[in-house]
This record gives structure tokens, sequence and C-alpha cells, in this order.
């Protein structure tokens, strides 16, 4: 009873004509959802014939979707393997959106300003390091008092693109956890306790003297969590930033594959923060409705160009310029009965 | 859950007069009613069946790739397509007998003080408030646990056990204040107003002849309940137990945020633990590759059939307390 009467308010509720304009679908990643959000709001404003519905069902519900067609568009925080684009019924495209960086946050007294290396977090979170007060943590560290407290390694239970961006840097930064662990959105983590949720990894951080956890950055910058500086590969230590987010990927630039399937830890640059990575959205190459491939293009092109001031008072880190070039040449490539969209608007 | 909400019913009718069926032939009204109802049943049957079955289908793919390796390894690797599904059998089981051993004493205590000694004024507003608890939405008491539960086990419960108790095993290691203790805690809290709620009603449905006749007898007021009230309610008690285990080995939401997430079995009650229902909540909606999704489903049907195993001894259990009770009768 209470359902029908919620459900008949929700269509008595909603001014707009239905049937009026198009409604393009997407599923996937949680973690971009609010500035897709923003997004899909601001672009009424651009094209109001068009509407998106977009459901953050987490990336590996937006990479079966789109690979079974029950979506026009898919969104994934990690890129998909070769194998699920083989398995695809049609070519896939990723297009980068956004910009996320996880940073480590920890738990300690006088809440000190730490210094990272990936070798040392990789060590920590491999239980190899197991004291506050270890040689390799004071040496980045000189000037700090370092306790004598066991670390508490907090990670996410729940499968994450969060998880994936922070263990794809550790294994690039250690043969050891590559070897062991390896890259996932889940993985099976040799120490630690598990906290769901960014607010549970943070929750458990907080409750924990001595813990060390990882978040993703705008989860960080709103609940004021402290955050590490790491060692990126140019020997500098970078606090995270949406600057120095967006600088990760502008040292990607050159090396960028024409796909986007890129990992963008440990990039290259001096003031890049190496712990980011791009959040995609999966679109096929070649449309299967007219309509809706130049919907979906204009709105591609738009959220790459006007759309990229939107995600800095979000927390996101917008695409770097030379990378939009980049992705221009892209959207150029999707086709409707083999004709590009984009020459044809 | 259904299946002990079910089993609590049936236990309940043993002492409910059932209402006699009167047939009043040559109307349509009645077989067609007879009729609806039966369909009812059945779609239940025939729901829990397909259930069942979309279960076994989803998870073919584990089930063919590890066999029975599924229930007996504790490796859970998803990088590695490695799943074994141990610990998290292990860790539904202790965090719902560790809340049944905290919450059944309670329950049952408030419950015959409800039913048998308290004051009337009393009895209204304790068993709203204890039927209140039900209502709180889980996620609630998994922040609850965070926030004030896990501190408090951390900094004062302990390290006192950790110092007095730490020869044994259940008390070993570093207490991070998230683990099976927390967990088995939450719950606890979580069934408590089930089992008061159908516990009392299953006193309160005692005649009052038991208790007169016990007292009459020259029973004290201990006596009375302990020989005459008790004994006559077991099987309603029993059904009331199961409904709160029912639910424990259901809970995810709370349990998840505090028990630590760690597939490893360990004796400590400090470690951290994992259950069936928190590791497909916490993995299902990134699970990417098919076998990965196809063994979170296995833990799925693993849930189902642990949760009918641990409900089928618990109706032999109450056959088996049942029948000489009735006997006596």
């Amino acid at each position: 009873m209470m359902i029908v009467a919620v459900a008949v308010c929700f269509t008595l509720g909603d001014p707009r004509p239905i049937g009026a304009q198009m409604l393009v679908n997407g599923a996937g990643a949680t973690f971009p959802y609010p500035i897709y959000s923003k997004w899909f709001e601001e672009y009424i404003k651009v094209d109001p014939a068009v509407r998106f519905n977009y459901q953050s069902i987490g990336s590996g519900g937006g990479i079966r979707q789109i690979s079974e067609r029950t979506v026009d568009f898919g969104a994934s925080d990690g890129p998909m393997t070769d194998d699920q684009l083989k398995k695809a019924p049609g070519e896939i495209f990723h297009f980068p959106t956004v910009l996320g960086a996880v940073v480590p946050t920890y738990n300690l007294p006088g809440n000190p300003k730490l210094r990272f290396t990936g070798q040392v977090l990789a060590d920590i979170f491999l239980g190899k390091i197991i004291k506050w007060n270890d040689e390799r943590i004071k040496a980045l560290n000189p000037s700090e008092a370092l306790p004598d407290r066991p670390i508490v390694v907090v990670h996410r239970s729940d499968g994450s693109g969060t998880t994936f961006i922070w263990v794809d840097y550790l294994c690039k930064v250690s043969k050891e956890w590559e070897q062991k662990v390896g890259r996932g959105t889940s993985v099976n983590w040799p120490v630690g306790l598990g906290g769901k949720g960014n607010e549970g990894v943070a929750g458990q951080v907080k409750a924990a003297p001595g813990a060390l956890g990882y978040v993703e950055l705008a989860y960080a910058i709103t609940n004021k969590l402290p955050a590490g500086a790491v060692r990126n590969q140019a020997g500098k230590f970078v606090e995270a930033s949406i600057e120095s987010t967006t600088a990760a990927a502008a040292g990607a630039a050159s090396a960028m594959p024409a796909d986007f399937r890129v990992s963008l830890t440990n990039p290259a640059g001096d003031g890049a923060y190496p712990i980011a990575s791009f959040t995609w959205l999966l679109v096929y190459k070649e449309q299967r409705d007219e309509a809706k491939g130049k919907a979906l293009v204009r709105f591609l092109w738009w959220a790459v160009h006007d759309g990229q001031k939107y995600p800095s008072p979000l927390l996101y880190a917008p695409i770097p310029p030379a990378v939009v070039k980049q992705i221009e040449a892209r959207i150029g490539q999707i086709t409707f009965g083999g004709k590009p969209i984009l020459a044809a608007r | 859950m259904a299946d002990s909400a079910s089993l609590a019913q049936e236990a309940r009718r043993t002492w409910t007069p059932r209402p006699a069926t009167r047939r009043r032939a040559g109307r349509v009204g009645d077989p067609l009613f007879r009729g609806l109802l039966r369909a009812a049943a059945w779609a239940v049957v025939v729901l829990a069946g397909g259930l069942m079955a979309a279960l076994v289908w989803e998870s073919s793919a584990a089930i063919r790739a590890f066999g029975f390796r599924f229930v007996t390894t504790s490796t859970w690797d998803p990088v590695a397509g490695e799943f074994g599904a141990l610990p998290f059998i292990y860790g539904t089981l202790v965090s719902s007998l560790l809340a049944l051993l905290i919450a059944v004493p309670l329950s049952l205590g408030a419950a015959i003080y409800l039913s048998e000694l308290a004051p009337a004024w009393v009895r209204p507003p304790v068993s709203f408030l204890i039927e209140m608890l039900a209502a709180v939405p889980s996620v609630v008491y998994g922040l609850w646990g965070i926030f004030v539960l896990v501190p408090w086990l951390r900094d004062w419960v302990q390290p006192p056990l950790g110092r007095w108790l730490g020869v044994l095993p259940l008390f070993s290691g570093p207490g991070y204040g998230v683990g099976m203790l927390a967990a088995g805690l939450i719950l606890s809290i979580m069934v408590l107003p089930y089992i008061t709620s159908v516990a009392r009603e299953v006193l309160l449905a005692v005649p009052n002849a038991q208790r007169e006749a016990a007292l009459g007898l020259g029973a004290t007021g201990w006596e009375a309940i302990r020989v005459a009230v008790l004994p006559y309610g077991r099987t309603g008690l029993i059904g009331a137990i199961l409904l709160g285990l029912g639910r424990a080995l259901g809970e995810t939401m709370a349990v998840t945020m505090v028990i630590g997430n760690r597939p490893a079995i360990s004796a400590s009650l400090f470690a951290p633990g994992y259950t069936m229902a928190s590791v497909i909540a916490n993995e299902f909606t990134e699970a990417t590759s098919d076998l990965y999704v196809s063994a979170l489903v296995g833990v799925g049907l693993l849930l189902l059939v642990v949760t009918i195993v641990v409900n089928a001894l618990a109706r032999l259990l109450v056959w088996s307390v049942g029948a000489p009770a009735g006997a006596r009768e």
C-alpha cells in the first residue's frame, strides 16, 4: 500500500510530460555519481530534449549491464579487461570523465603531517612494517616523534574503485605486493581490518589510535582527515589536491594509449600526486539508435569541455587540456551505421 | 527468517485452540476461498523452490570449479580466482551463537518478569520499549556500534579481559574493538526484542490453572514458574529462540560495520571475522568476473542451506522436547 502511494506521488509529482523527451539510461560506478548527477542536471539546460537516468550500482554492475546492452552507457572506476572487452557484443570505448585520488589517512597523537613512500606503504599493508616507530618511517619523518605503537591497517571491505587505485599503486611500487596480492576491486589482504565504504574506513581509523587506512581524496578533504604526502616517481613528496591529481593525468598524457585504458598511478611529473586514476564512461563504438547515439556524443563533448568547470567544487579533479584533445578524437570515432556521428552534426 | 517465524507460529499453535472448520455445502464462496488460500500456500512453496533453483543455477560455475573445496578451504582471493567460504560459514555461526548466548538469558528473564512478576502498570511501557528495539534500522545499530560500542570494547572491556583471561584462546590477541565480540554483542541486542516479545506471548498463553495448581500444591513463585509455566510453554520458547537465531544468521548491515571483515578463522573473540551475508553485501556490486559473481551467489546458497539445516536441527529439538511435555499434559 505504501509502495503504491509513493509510486503515485512520484508519477504525479513529476511535472515533465512523459515521452516528450528521450531517456538515455546508464549504470555503473558509485564514486563519480555526485559529479554525474550534477552534469545530467546542468545538461538539461543545454539540451532540454534529453534526460539521463543513471543508476550508481557499482563498477562491476556497470560493466555487466553495458556488456549485456541493457543500458545505453556504462561507467567504471577501473578499465574493462581485454577478456571483458572481447566478450562484449561490440567494441566498447572508454572515455575518461574526471579524476579521483586516494590518500593514506591515519590516527596518531598530535596529528603529525607524515610523509610516505610507496615501498613503505606496501610493506605496511603486507604486514612487514608493523610499528609506527619503524626505522623506515622514522627516516622519512625525522622531525616527528613516532610512537611505539602497532600499526592497525584498515582497508575497504566492499569491492571498490578506491581499493583498485590503491592496490594498483602498490603493485607498481612493490614487486612483492604484485606477486602476493595483485590488483582488483577486492583483494586478499595480508593484514588488517575491513571497513565498509569510505565512512567505514574513516570511522575505524578515527576510532583506533595507531590506525592507517586509505580513503578518496574528496572524502578526506570534506571530513578534514589527515592525509600523508607520498613520494612520486620524480622523488618529490606531494600532498594530494585537485591540482596535483590533474597533474598526474598531465604527466601521463604523452604516453596515453588510444583507448584510454591506462593506469595513472605512479606517473611522471614533478607535481603529480602518485595515487590517482581516471573514472570512465563506457560507450559502444557503433551506436544502435541514431537519436540516442547523437545525444550521447553531444553529451560527452559537453562533459569534457564546458562540463569540466563542475568537478572542482565537488572535489573531483578535471581532465587536463592535453588529454581533452585526445578524447575529442576518440569521440569522433563513435559511429551510427558505420558513419561518424560527430561529423554529421 | 521466514522459516523460524513459521516454526514459532507452529510451536504456538500447540496450545492455541484451532478454530473448528465448518463446512456449508452448496456455497460457491467457500470452495473459492479455499482455492485462493491453497494457491497462496503453494505460491510460497513455489517461490522458495524457485529461489533455491535460481541460486543453484547462478552458482553452478563456482560449484563446478571448486566442488566441495568451496566449503572446506579458507582462501578468498578474488584476484587469483580462488574462493573458499569456510571463514564466512564459521563467522556466521559463531557470531549468531554468541548472540544467542547473550540474548537468551536476558530475553527469557525479561519475558518471565513481564508475564509473571511485573506490576500491571510496568508491563505495557516496558514491553513497548523492548519491542521498539526491533524497529531500529540495522544501519543505525551499525553506526552506534562503530561510534559507541567499539571504542567502549576497545578501551574498557578488552584490556581487562585480555589481562586476566588472556591465557584462554577465547580472549587472546590484540583488541581492536571491532571483531567477533562486537558483532555478537550487536546481534544479541538486535535479536533480543524478537525473543522477548514472542516468549512473553507464549508465557501469557499458559493457562492460569497451571500456575494455580502449582501454587495450590505449595510451590513457591519460582517453583511455580519452573515446574508449571516454563515446561508448558517449552516448544513456544524454543520457537522464540529460533526466531532470534534466524534473524542473527541473516543480519547483514550492522554486522558488516563492526565485525572487521577479515576472512580468517580465529579462536579469539577479539579477532576480526566475516559472515556470509557480509561478504555478499560487500563484494557483489563490484564483482566483475563471472566466477567471482558465481562464488558470491554460492555463498548465498550456503547461507540458505545453513539456515535450513539449523532450522531443521531446531525442529528436531522441538519435537524431542515437545513430545514428553505433551504426554504429561
